[in-house]
């Protein structure tokens, strides 16, 4: 669909760790590379300027290795970490709300996290990816854009001229057709 | 064991950051104690994550950023903050938060036949209120303009046959009018949010209402 199918794609976890660990200025800047434009583009989407998509998106990236100790390989992607982070700061810096977030877990990442259970988690998410690329374009169109229209469904629904319920259930059959492909 | 969970529809908009702060309140409420919705929550957050890796429209940095960025962080070593602890008290902690500490930090109003409500600070896009029913009372009867969820955070209530307890969540919308009774056994305490105004059928509470602002 986008052409971007490689097998042999990173998963960052050991850029992150790097980062953790020996404060590796090269492992960071790979990460960078990588994250820092997409952050930009989400919040360019999401209706922040180019300034301040550009500002933010540094300091998503300086939250990163500020947080490092706190990502924990077996419950989130570097991907999927990144991305709560950026939320996070376009509820603050677009919306100027507080972001309550949910009681922490009981237990934090462990020191060394079970190595299974990372990897599963690691594979699941690109195979989470993977499945997003292979959808049709209007349904991936659909998934981008509840995540970084800042469109509800119903306003999902005024920009594309369908009916609330057409635009729930396709977000939905997305979904369920993700959630088909990770089986 | 909590039985009424979140929907996949709200669970949805507060990974993608779409509701107003009432209802993210609500959910970080709810999936503190739920970790069924916790699951699922996290289920969103890394359909997020994957949209973000796979971004058509990224945008390109500006010259220096990098440098700008390493700036801020200064050289500083990642510093191991320990995460927010899971609280001991009756309020989550992300309520506990709002509220300046546990139940006896609460600034409780009465509202009527020993009804008491304590408004959060949220944006004006939507209301976010603790609710203190007496053991075996009724909530003032009342409808809604919109979309309103309650979760029971101590005791317990009955609603069209149907036993909330501690992290249940009843939705109700527009177009019902319901009147949840506390339970016999302990004092309810509910998280209640509301995207418009309760309205109160009967005559004085709907009086009360403006100063209130319920």
């Amino acid at each position: 669909m986008n052409g971007r199918q490689d097998n042999a794609r990173p998963d960052w976890v050991s850029q992150v760790e790097r980062v953790r660990d020996h404060q590796d200025r090269e492992a960071f800047a790979e990460l960078f590379r990588h994250f820092a434009p997409r952050v930009k583009g989400f919040l360019m989407k999401s209706g922040a300027d180019a300034t301040l998509a550009e500002e933010c998106a540094q300091d998503v990236m300086a939250t990163l290795w500020n947080k490092a100790h706190q990502f924990d390989p077996a419950r989130a992607s570097v991907a999927t970490w990144i991305f709560t982070i950026a939320r996070n700061r376009k509820i603050d810096l677009l919306r100027k709300q507080r972001r309550p977030e949910p009681e922490d877990l009981p237990w934090g990442p462990e020191a060394e996290p079970a190595q299974d259970d990372a990897l599963a988690l690691q594979q699941e998410s690109e195979q989470l990816r993977r499945a997003l690329s292979e959808l049709p374009d209007a349904q991936r169109e659909l998934i981008e854009r509840a995540y970084f229209g800042d469109l509800s469904h119903s306003e999902i629904a005024a920009e594309t001229g369908l009916p609330l319920g057409t635009i729930k259930s396709r977000i939905r059959l997305a979904l369920d057709r993700l959630r088909h492909a990770m089986r | 064991m909590i039985r009424h969970h979140l929907t996949d529809d709200i669970l949805m908009a507060y990974s993608a950051a779409t509701l107003p702060e009432a209802f993210n309140l609500m959910v970080a409420a709810h999936v503190s104690l739920c970790d069924d919705c916790r699951a699922r929550l996290e289920a969103f957050d890394a359909v997020g994550g994957a949209v973000l890796d796979d971004i058509c429209d990224s945008a390109a940095m500006s010259d220096g950023a990098l440098a700008a960025t390493m700036a801020l962080i200064a050289g500083g070593a990642p510093v191991n903050v320990p995460r927010v602890a899971r609280g001991a008290g009756v309020l989550p902690a992300p309520l506990q938060d709002y509220v300046g500490g546990d139940l006896d930090a609460i600034q409780w109003r009465p509202v009527g036949m020993g009804v008491k409500q304590a408004i959060l600070p949220t944006s004006k896009d939507a209301a976010a209120r603790l609710l203190f029913i007496p053991a075996g009372a009724a909530m003032p009867d009342h409808g809604h303009g919109g979309l309103e969820m309650t979760m029971v955070l101590q005791g317990a209530f009955i609603d069209s046959g149907e036993r909330f307890a501690r992290g249940d969540v009843e939705v109700a919308t527009a177009d019902l009018a319901h009147t949840p009774i506390a339970d016999i056994g302990e004092d309810c305490i509910c998280l209640a949010v509301t995207d418009a105004p309760l309205k109160f059928k009967s005559l004085l509470p709907r009086i009360a209402q403006p100063f209130l602002r319920i």
